[in-house]
């Protein structure tokens, strides 16, 4: 441990930690725009420059080791003007249309020219004129309004491992662009919206299915139901100053039923659905040596990843659709039937905490006779602003109940929105699906948890079930090249395309702090923990779904309307 | 195959004890001066005569000598190479033909020197296809020398031919670095040996310790050629004292300067002191590998070096146990792709590794964590190629020449409104006013002077009243300026330096990585503020000129701000173009802002063009000249010009022949 | 896919990302420009997105994604050719042949490229095309150079 002076203050710090992490946890306030926690700073954005006795420029604390005896002076005047100007010159070409951005009120950028007290446009002249690009399916680009602190480009490559965009050009011209500048839809990217949760302005948004979805409501011709995924209801309280992690479902419902959703569903009943049929599926390839190991698809983006890194993996995929689709392929069949409703008045919302779902939604597999099990996908920050348009506060809600036949659930449906939760509920289930019997002990640690790769093997019956859980597709190139070169002890991966899981995908609001993410991670097995069905093959509703209609796993019309097939990809890779 | 060559492969007879697989430490000796562990005449014979061969010191037949560097090419030496050769041709003549490097006076070039047994060297300038047959007449059938197109001669045996070195150019320089330069051939290794070349390595690796060579560089007070100005020794003790299993030199002839060409005249006239430099440097720090990092913009010079390397492998000067020492090196030429920013050491070695040459933060230093991640020494061509004297004559000998805190020479690009343009190489503490005054012969055309600019797009400029200021790392910075790389580019009465401080601004925005916001965006609204002071008001709009005056105001405010805050060296001068012409010609500044005028007569938005009535004669050739159909008039009756049309050009008063265009 | 592409990648078994720089230059040198097709197999060989090399060849002025005109003109814009008048000599040009820095006459005979310092300072100002230089240049000069090599097209 070493001392070093901030502001006259004596601060202990690691030697040879970085300035501004030791700034940080000291409590004094510096700005950055480019720094990424547990990523090398790269000193790009120059706001978290501070005075240091004995240097002759401004230094920027991301990027400088701290030495005993070290004098600093975080907010001299020089310090101060300093940052003030960069982000002038930041405004200087940046349009200027806060109060029509998404990002009004939760933008860096802005925050930084309040706190600054930028009053004037000091610094004017030509601004870079790009258009946008809406190409893809999930996310929106507005170069007018990168700020080229390269965030994106950071997490695309070292987390990711997709690479989809990088700087492109030099000096002014800078900007970031897909290869040969060509639209998303044609890049590598998966859609993982990963960038959208860095991006700290407007430049970077999901594809917006809001107005969509508003229509439909108040079309009195169609009936709009709703689908709430597994992390949305630990999560979306966070928006209305509720605690971080706790479980809003009831109220949820509420506010949806108040916006006039005609029918509330959790698609964590279809994630016991997908259970059933993934975990018969896992059951059947073992015993019947079909190709192994078997990997989850529930998660698009990595399905996407696959299909253009790794065709030839293709055929390990599990050919279950995931929990949304499911969820879109029962409510315009069984469902209308039930209800008698002509499938076509159904307009069918995934509520997402993922843009890769939009993406998901529109492949072509996933439509019955050309009408989309799925039409709309909105992220959980969409519902929040279509919750906030409607003057709806979370807190003040009464709880309620989700509507039948697909409201009820395990909470092995519910891990589904955590990393490792995919595993843990197919093991419960093919365990019971092989002895006939539940687990001794139904918690499996190894595969909980925000390490990029874990592996853990599980008795069941005879067989040692040798599992991987992987989250951040960029950790899943390292598994499926080990597999490639021929590793053969692994029956199943279950691989999450975000860190963390649902919990963190790309839809969900904008915050990069993982505590957050780690209460979000407790909530959900803190849920499973006190409830009374914890096993997917335990829902009665699930049974209900198979004996009137589906007729049992893997049957014909299963085969039909739950699974699916994957193509390999051309894009510019 | 050589002579020398023949002995790097066999030895020179039964007692020698070299080997090609089993090299003799002290070859280099023996081949310049002949063999050292025995006195056999026969051998001391051959070898020594070969050397002087090699020296030129004897001849046995004419040699003439055609500078083709880049420059002299540019200036159509190659017309005059094969005017030489079909003289020879047609006149039966038996004489060696020598492409030399640019002896550093470009303005003369294309130069020729001529040497028959027995006779000196002479040296001609501005030798061209017509006047190629009665200068090589003169010296080889008829022992005369063409007066008006000499330079001067290499020793004293023409009578009434000046020495070269009294030649106003040459007087006054120390050279160095550029001592072989246009002298010998760079395509012989040969030559280089002859005149004692890599001596200094094949002493140091068999007499000193890294540790040791080292300390001597330290104290023999080479600094950094390429800008900073940062002391050679020093930095490679850091890189020396760093373990690791692999480290790197690199040597940086990306010379992006605009207006600097020292490296590339270096590598075209003299390569093998550039390698031998590099090979002394990187066994200082311990480097096995060591890459040239030269812009693609040199093709001759990659060409030379390419062959450079090639020679010095075959001959076992660098390549596997060099003089059985134990030292490898290979040396590896890579290719810039035009990126200024590639001069930033991080950058340098981004680009290297076939990234984007983005510069990151320091620390870590490359001479710990470089290259691949390794410690890595980048030093610049012309520090380099100065370690082979710096070795060979002693640090002691080395410090006596420059001053205090400056030691030994400095090479400068004599470009811009100057008589005699080119390299020229000075001891530190030469005054600039010598290097403008006498060096370069002043002024053309009764002009002026107004400044000279220094250091490049991060210098500044300096004025008259700074002219007897010494050239020295620290003095300079006392005027805002800087050393840089060596560029000198001289102005005079007819330049603007508000034209100039927009010309670097242009460069620099253009050049910024755009890594960094303050250099990215500061450089380019800097850059506007100069463009729209230099704007006529006819091409202003709306509220321009106000935004003018307003911009204006907060131009130091944001220089400030880029210089304290960039991330690298190329932003944090970025504004010093700026503030030096700022400092030393506000008045030029307050003409464009205020008068709207330019006096310079640069700044076209700001000229009007006018006719004289009395004067004009109604020619119209004015009329035919002009390119935007502006100047209108019936044949022989004054004309005039349309001033909303008028693009400022020029083109009418170069043609004028009667004076009648006035420029305002 | 580029036979000339394939050869240049072929010589260099187990190449890194380092050279990329030179395998661009090279690729270039081959086929006069980067296709898309080449930027491909390029990265297939370095294990590198498109994306990345895409934004280190658009880093570097030497890198262009379109063909060049026959007649490739350089036109210097270091510190000494601006003092010596280039900005006239560019204009000149631009005149002369309707384009701009980095664009090539419709009918494909010319391209313009500013190029930073040439290293020719001290015959200031200087352009090159197609590798000959042009030294002390005035703008008068341009249009009898520019003739030059139309003619040399007209005999072709």
């Amino acid at each position: 441990m070493i001392n070093i002076e901030v502001n006259g203050r004596e601060i202990e710090a690691e030697k040879g930690e970085m300035l501004l992490a030791v700034l940080r946890r000291a409590g004094v306030e510096i700005p950055t725009l480019c720094n990424i926690e547990g990523l090398t700073p790269t000193g790009a954005c120059r706001l978290c420059v501070v005075e240091i006795d004995g240097m002759n420029g401004l230094v920027p604390s991301c990027a400088y080791p701290v030495a005993g005896g070290m004098k600093v002076q975080t907010h001299s005047n020089r310090a101060v003007q300093a940052r003030k100007t960069i982000v002038e010159l930041l405004l200087a070409d940046h349009p200027d249309d806060c109060l029509y951005c998404v990002r009004n009120k939760n933008c860096e950028l802005q925050d930084l020219a309040e706190n600054l007290g930028v009053r004037q446009r000091r610094y004017k002249g030509a601004r870079n004129r790009k258009h946008q690009d809406v190409s893809s399916p999930a996310i929106e680009r507005d170069p007018e309004k990168c700020i080229l602190c390269g965030k994106c480009v950071r997490v695309c490559e070292e987390i990711q491992g997709v690479a989809a965009i990088d700087f492109s050009g030099r000096g002014s011209k800078t900007h970031i662009a897909t290869a040969f500048d060509e639209g998303m839809n044609v890049s590598s990217c998966i859609y993982c919206g990963q960038c959208i949760k860095v991006c700290p302005t407007g430049a970077l948004r999901e594809q917006s299915s809001v107005k969509r979805v508003m229509d439909a409501i108040n079309d009195p011709d169609v009936v709009v139901v709703a689908q709430h995924a597994p992390a949305i209801s630990v999560t979306i309280g966070e928006a209305f100053n509720m605690e971080a992690g706790a479980d809003v479902s009831g109220a949820l419902t509420t506010a949806l039923r108040r916006m006039k959703f005609d029918r509330v569903f959790d698609t964590s009943f279809s994630a016991d659905l997908t259970i059933m049929e993934e975990g018969s599926e896992l059951v059947s390839r073992i015993t019947n040596g079909g190709k192994l190991p078997m990997m989850t698809s529930c998660s698009p983006g990595w399905i996407k990843y696959v299909e253009q890194f790794f065709p030839d993996f293709i055929g390990n995929l599990s050919t279950c659709k995931s929990p949304q689709q499911m969820m879109g392929a029962v409510i315009k069949t069984y469902f209308a039937k039930r209800e008698g409703i002509d499938p076509s008045k159904i307009f069918s919302v995934a509520i997402m905490p993922c843009t890769a779902k939009k993406f998901e939604a529109a492949r072509p597999e996933m439509a019955n006779n050309g009408n989309p099990d799925i039409d709309a996908v909105l992220t959980t920050r969409e519902l929040i602003r279509m919750i906030e348009m409607r003057g709806i506060d979370l807190k003040d809600l009464d709880p309620d109940t989700a509507d039948t036949p697909f409201g009820e659930r395990s909470t092995a449906g519910k891990l589904f929105g955590a990393s490792g939760g995919v595993m843990e509920a197919a093991i419960r289930s093919a365990h019971y699906l092989v002895t006939g019997g539940e687990m001794d002990e139904l918690d499996v640690q190894n595969v909980r948890g925000m390490e990029g790769i874990k592996e853990t093997s599980v008795k069941i019956g005879d067989l040692e079930l040798k599992v991987a859980v992987v989250n951040g597709v960029g950790n899943a190139s390292k598994l499926l090249k080990e597999v490639r070169e021929g590793r053969k002890d692994l029956h199943f991966i279950e691989v999450m395309t975000c860190q963390g899981g649902c919990v963190n995908g790309g839809g969900q609001p904008i915050d990069t702090n993982l505590d957050n993410v780690r209460a979000r991670l407790k909530g959900l097995y803190k849920l499973d923990k006190d409830s009374a069905v914890r096993t997917s093959h335990s829902n009665e509703s699930i049974e209900r779904l198979y004996d009137e209609f589906l007729g049992e796993p893997l049957g014909e019309k299963s085969h039909h309307l739950l699974h699916t097939t994957y193509t390999e990809r051309d894009v510019v890779k | 195959m050589s002579k020398m060559l023949k002995f790097i492969e066999d030895g020179c007879c039964a007692k020698c004890r070299h080997t090609k697989a089993n090299p003799c430490p002290d070859m280099v000796t023996c081949l310049a001066d002949g063999p050292i562990c025995h006195d056999d005449k026969a051998c001391v014979d051959m070898m020594k005569d070969y050397a002087a061969l090699m020296k030129r010191d004897i001849l046995e037949k004419p040699a003439i000598f055609v500078g083709t560097g880049t420059c002299g090419i540019a200036a159509g030496a190659g017309a005059t190479l094969k005017a030489a050769v079909e003289y020879l041709e047609a006149n039966k003549i038996d004489a060696d033909i020598i492409e030399t490097g640019c002896v550093g006076l470009c303005s003369a070039e294309p130069i020729v020197d001529i040497q028959v047994p027995g006779q000196a060297r002479v040296s001609f300038q501005k030798v061209t296809p017509e006047n190629i047959e009665e200068i090589l007449t003169g010296v080889l059938v008829d022992s005369t020398v063409m007066d008006d197109a000499v330079i001067g001669q290499f020793g004293k045996t023409w009578e009434n031919v000046p020495s070269i070195d009294e030649h106003p150019f040459f007087k006054h320089q120390t050279r160095i670095v550029l001592r072989n330069c246009g002298i010998i051939d760079p395509g012989s290794v040969d030559e280089y040996i002859a005149r004692g070349g890599y001596k200094a390595l094949a002493d140091t690796v068999k007499n000193s310790t890294p540790e040791e060579l080292c300390d001597d560089i330290i104290d023999s007070g080479l600094r950094g050629r390429g800008g900073g100005g940062f002391p050679t020794g020093r930095k490679w003790t850091f890189a020396q004292q760093a373990v690791a299993d692999q480290k790197y030199l690199i040597c940086n002839a990306d010379e992006g300067d605009p207006g600097a060409f020292m490296d590339r005249a270096v590598i075209e006239g003299d390569p093998h002191r550039l390698l031998e430099g590099m090979a002394i440097a990187a066994y200082g720090i311990g480097a096995s590998k060591a890459y040239v990092y030269i812009r693609a913009e040199y093709p001759l010079a990659i060409e030379r070096l390419k062959v450079a390397i090639q020679q010095a492998k075959q001959y076992g000067l660098i390549g596997h146990n060099i003089f059985d020492s134990g030292m490898n090196l290979e040396i590896v030429i890579k290719m810039g792709a035009g990126a200024f920013v590639c001069g930033e050491e991080t950058a340098l070695i981004h680009s290297i590794e076939g990234k984007r040459g983005m510069p990151r933060p320091r620390p870590p230093f490359p001479a710990i964590s470089g290259l691949f991640g390794k410690p890595t020494i980048i030093n610049n061509v012309e520090t380099l190629a100065n370690l082979p004297v710096v070795v060979a004559e002693g640090s002691d000998a080395y410090k006596k020449i420059g001053t205090e805190t400056s030691k030994g020479t400095k090479v400068f690009a004599l470009s811009g409104k100057v008589e005699r343009t080119g390299l020229v190489e000075v001891a530190m503490g030469t005054k600039i006013r010598d290097i403008i005054f006498e060096i370069g012969g002043g002024i053309p055309n009764g002009k002026k002077y107004k400044a000279v600019q220094i250091g490049g797009p991060s210098g500044g400029c300096i004025p008259e009243q700074h002219l007897d200021i010494d050239i020295d790392y620290e003095s300079l910075k006392t005027v805002g300026a800087m050393m840089g790389s060596g560029g000198l580019v001289v102005m005079d009465e007819d330049t603007c330096m508000v034209d100039l401080a927009r010309f670097f601004m242009d460069f620099i925005q253009r050049e910024s990585c755009g890594k960094c916001i303050p250099c990215r965006e500061g450089t380019r609204r800097m850059l506007e503020t100069l463009e729209s002071i230099c704007r006529g008001r006819k091409d202003e709009k709306g509220n321009d000129s106000l935004e003018r005056f307003r911009s204006v105001v907060y131009i130091q405010r944001l220089a400030n701000t880029i210089k304290d805050t960039s991330l690298c060296g190329l932003g944090q001068t970025a504004p010093n173009p700026v503030l030096s012409t700022l400092n030393f010609f506000r008045d030029e500044y307050e003409d464009h802002i205020y008068d709207r005028k330019c006096k310079a007569g640069v700044c076209k938005g700001l000229l009007t063009f006018s006719i004289d009535e009395e004067k004009c004669v109604g020619c119209t050739a004015c009329v035919k000249k002009c390119p935007v159909d502006a100047i209108k008039g019936a044949v022989k009756s004054p004309h005039y010009i349309l001033e909303d049309k008028c693009i400022g050009c020029g083109a009418c008063l170069t043609t004028c022949k009667f004076n009648a265009v006035i420029k305002e | 896919m580029s036979v000339a592409v394939d050869l240049i990648l072929d010589k260099r078994t187990g190449a890194g990302r380092d050279a990329l720089i030179p395998i661009l230059q090279e690729v270039q040198d081959a086929e006069g420009f980067l296709s898309k097709e080449s930027v491909a197999q390029i990265g297939k060989k370095l294990d590198l997105p498109s994306s990345k090399i895409f934004g280190v060849a658009t880093f570097y002025n030497q890198f262009r994604f379109k063909p060049l005109g026959k007649n490739h003109i350089q036109i210097c814009r270091g510190t000494a050719c601006h003092v010596k008048g280039s900005a006239s000599i560019m204009e000149r040009l631009e005149r002369e042949l309707g384009i701009g820095a980095d664009e090539t006459t419709g009918d494909g005979v010319f391209s313009l490229e500013v190029v930073a310092c040439i290293g020719a300072c001290g015959l200031a100002p200087v352009i090159s095309i197609n590798g000959e230089f042009y030294a002390n240049l005035e703008s008068e000069d341009v249009p009898k150079i520019l003739e030059e090599y139309r003619n040399k097209e007209d005999v072709k």
